[in-house]
C-alpha cells in the first residue's frame, strides 16, 4: 500500500491525531512529533513487504479466556472509590458543566 | 554479618532459623537505602515507619508460634507499577504523582501473605513505555556498575535495587523486554513468564496482550521462588491461566547436567551490525558451556522476529493509547483548569503526560484511526502471527533457544533519549516472545571490557518456565557471573578499556 508518512508532511494530521487522542500539546511538541511519527511510520512500514495473504491477526497468545460465576460482592470500601477524585460531591465525581 | 549480602533464599532461611529477625533485615535495607540511594536513585518512595511495624507485627507472629509464609520477613521493594494499599503509586508519572490506591495488586496481595514486607516502590519509565528508566518523570536511576550509565528501563528501578543490594529481589513487568533487558544491563536474573501465568488485576495497564508480571532477583533460584508465589490464575484477571502452577519451581538440583536438553540458536538474533562484538561472543561462550554440561545445540531459524520492534510498536502503542484513555481528571490523577469537559480531559493529559508517553498515544490512536487501522494495526496482528509461527516450528525442534538479551552493554545516560527509534531497538531481541506470549529467562553470562554486565536470553515454550529455571539454575551452578557484585561506592566508571 501507499506509505502514509506523507501525512506527516503538514501538521493537519498531527493536529487531528492530538484531537482524537485529547491531549493539548504546544507548537513545539507538535511539530517534534509530527517529524518523529513520520519517521516512526517510515519504520514500520517495513511490513508491508510481508505476504501476509490469509494469514489471521493474532490479538493475543494466550489460552482461551474463560469467564467467572457473575455475582455481587464487595469490591471496595464504602466511599473509596472518590477518594483519589479531584473533584467529587456526594460520592458522585463532578466535572464542568457539560450543557 | 550483613544480611543484604545474602541472597533471596538464604535471607529466607536466616529469618526461619531466628539468626535474623525481620526488623533487623528490613532496617539494614534502610540504611543501605539511605546509604547508597542517592547515588542509584532506585527509590520513589519509602516507607520506613510502615515497613518496620509490618517486620514487627512478623516477628511477633513468628515467635507466638504461628505459621509463617513462604517469604516471611523479607523486605522487599516493589516497581512503582503495582498497586499497594495505602502507599503512594504514581507509575512514574505526574498524572499518578499524588495517587494512593484504595486496593493491592493481586501479586502484591500474594507477596503480602507469603510475609514480604514492603519497603517501598521504585523507579521505572512513565507507564513501563521506555528501555532506560529515563522517561520518569521523577528522577533518573543510575546503573550501579557506572552510574553515568542507564540501568535499562522499564524496570530499571528493580534492577537498579538488586544489583545495588537495595532489596533482595523484586517483581517487574516486561512488555517489550522490561524485566530481561534491565536485568541484562545490571547483571541480574529476570524472568518473563508465559503471557497469563501471573495475574495483571492491580498492575497499571500498558498495553494488555503483552503485559506480564514477573520476578527479578540476584539468582536462578531466588527466581524461581519469587515465580512460585505470584504465579496462578485470578478470578479478577480474566487473561489469566487455570492451568496448575507446577510445584517446586524452585527445588532445582545443584549441579545438574543438561543430557537430552535441545538448545536453539537461531541466526536471527545474532546479525552482523548492530550486535556488540563482545555480547555475541559472550553469549556464544555460554552456549558453549550448555554444550559442556551435555546439552545438544544445533541452529534454527526465527525469519519474522526482525520484524518483532515494527510489529510491536504499532500493537503496544495501539493498546495503550486505549489503556490510557481512563487519566482523563475526572476519577483520579491529575486534574486541570478547563471550562469544558473536551477542555478538561485534553489539558489534563496533555499537563499530566510524559513526551514519550505522548509519543506512544498518538502513534496508537493513528494506527487504530480509520482509513489506517487495517494497513497498520491489523497488519501488525498478521505478522505477530508469523512470530508466533516460527517460534511453534522452533520449538517442533528444541527445547529452549538462547540469545543475546541486549544487542549492547548498558549505554549512557542521555545518549538515546533524542532518537526515540534507536531508544525502541533496544529491545530487538525481547520483544519477540511477548508477541509470541512466550516466557523469556535472562541471567548474567559476562562483562565486556569496560566492566559492564552481558545477559544471556533463554526462549522457552508457552507455560515451560521450569525447563528455563532448570536450564538457568544449571549454568548458574556451573558459572560464577552471579556472584559478582559493583564496587562500592557507586561511581562512574571514566573509561575502561576502548
Amino acid at each position: 500500500m501507499e506509505s502514509a508518512r506523507h501525512l506527516f508532511d503538514g501538521d493537519e494530521t498531527v493536529r487531528r491525531i492530538a484531537r482524537l487522542a485529547r491531549l493539548e500539546l504546544d507548537d513545539a511538541t507538535l511539530e517534534l512529533l509530527r517529524r518523529q511519527l513520520g519517521d516512526i511510520l517510515g519504520y514500520v512500514e517495513q511490513l508491508d513487504a510481508v505476504d501476509t495473504t490469509g494469514v489471521e491477526p493474532l490479538a493475543a497468545a494466550g489460552e482461551q479466556t474463560r469467564l467467572r460465576e457473575d455475582g455481587l460482592r464487595i469490591a471496595l470500601d464504602p466511599g473509596a472509590h472518590v477518594r483519589n477524585a479531584p473533584d467529587h460531591s456526594t460520592g458522585a465525581f463532578r466535572v464542568p458543566k457539560v450543557l | 554479618m550483613d544480611v543484604t549480602t545474602l541472597t533471596l533464599i538464604e535471607l529466607r532461611d536466616a529469618l526461619r532459623s531466628g539468626t535474623v529477625t525481620s526488623v533487623e533485615a528490613t532496617r539494614a535495607y534502610l540504611n543501605r537505602i539511605t546509604a547508597h540511594d542517592d547515588a542509584i536513585g532506585a527509590y520513589l518512595t519509602v516507607d520506613a515507619e510502615g515497613a518496620l511495624a509490618q517486620a514487627a507485627a512478623i516477628d511477633a507472629a513468628r515467635a507466638a508460634g504461628q505459621s509463617a509464609g513462604a517469604l516471611a520477613g523479607v523486605p522487599m521493594g516493589l516497581k512503582d507499577i503495582f498497586l499497594t494499599k495505602g502507599l503512594r503509586t504514581t507509575c512514574a508519572s505526574k498524572v499518578l504523582e499524588d495517587f494512593v490506591p484504595i486496593y493491592d495488586a493481586t501479586v502484591v496481595e500474594r507477596l503480602r501473605a507469603a510475609g514480604v514486607v514492603v519497603i517501598g516502590k521504585l523507579n521505572m519509565d512513565e507507564f513501563a513505555m521506555g528501555s532506560s528508566t529515563e522517561n520518569s518523570a521523577f528522577k533518573k536511576t543510575h546503573n550501579p556498575w557506572d552510574i553515568e550509565r542507564t540501568p535499562g528501563g522499564s524496570s530499571g528501578g528493580s534492577s537498579a535495587a538488586v544489583a545495588a543490594r537495595l532489596t533482595p529481589g523484586t517483581l517487574g513487568t516486561d512488555t517489550g523486554g522490561s524485566i530481561r533487558q534491565p536485568a541484562a544491563l545490571c547483571g541480574i536474573v529476570g524472568l518473563k513468564p508465559t503471557w497469563g501465568r501471573v495475574s495483571r488485576f492491580g498492575v497499571i495497564a500498558f498495553a494488555s496482550s503483552l503485559d506480564q508480571v514477573g520476578p527479578m532477583g540476584r539468582t536462578v533460584r531466588d527466581v524461581a521462588l519469587l515465580e512460585e508465589v505470584i504465579a496462578g490464575y485470578d478470578p479478577r484477571d480474566s487473561t489469566s491461566s487455570q492451568r496448575e502452577v507446577p510445584t517446586g519451581l524452585a527445588d532445582l538440583p545443584r549441579g545438574a547436567d543438561l543430557r537430552g536438553l535441545r538448545v536453539g540458536l537461531p541466526r536471527e538474533y545474532f546479525p552482523e551490525s548492530g550486535l556488540d562484538p563482545q555480547v555475541s561472543s559472550a553469549v556464544y561462550a555460554a552456549v558453549e558451556q550448555l554444550k559442556a554440561l551435555g546439552a545438544e545445540v544445533k541452529p534454527v531459524s526465527l525469519p519474522h522476529s526482525p520484524l518483532g520492534v515494527a510489529a510491536y510498536y504499532l500493537v503496544a502503542t495501539a493498546e495503550a493509547s486505549s489503556n490510557l484513555a481512563r487519566y482523563d481528571g475526572v476519577r483520579y490523577g491529575h486534574r486541570a483548569k478547563a471550562d469544558d469537559l473536551y477542555g478538561l480531559y485534553a489539558r489534563s493529559r496533555g499537563e499530566g503526560f510524559g513526551l514519550e508517553v505522548k509519543r506512544r498515544i498518538m502513534l496508537g490512536t493513528f494506527a487504530l484511526s480509520a482509513g489506517y487501522y487495517e494497513a497498520y494495526y491489523r497488519k501488525a496482528g498478521q505478522v505477530r502471527t508469523l512470530i508466533l509461527r516460527d517460534f511453534e516450528a522452533a520449538f517442533s525442534e528444541v527445547d529452549v533457544i538462547a540469545t543475546p538479551t541486549s544487542p549492547t552493554t548498558a549505554f549512557k545516560l542521555g545518549e538515546r533519549m533524542d532518537d526515540p527509534l534507536q531508544m525502541y531497538l533496544a529491545d530487538i531481541f525481547t520483544i519477540s516472545c511477548n508477541l509470541a506470549g512466550l516466557p523469556g529467562l535472562s541471567l548474567p553470562c559476562g562483562f565486556d571490557n569496560r566492566g559492564l554486565p552481558i545477559g544471556l536470553q533463554l526462549l522457552g515454550r508457552a507455560f515451560d518456565e521450569p525447563t528455563l529455571l532448570r536450564v538457568g539454575a544449571a549454568y548458574e551452578d556451573a558459572t560464577t557471573w552471579h556472584t559478582r557484585a559493583p564496587a562500592e561506592p557507586f561511581v562512574a566508571r571514566a573509561g575502561g578499556a576502548a
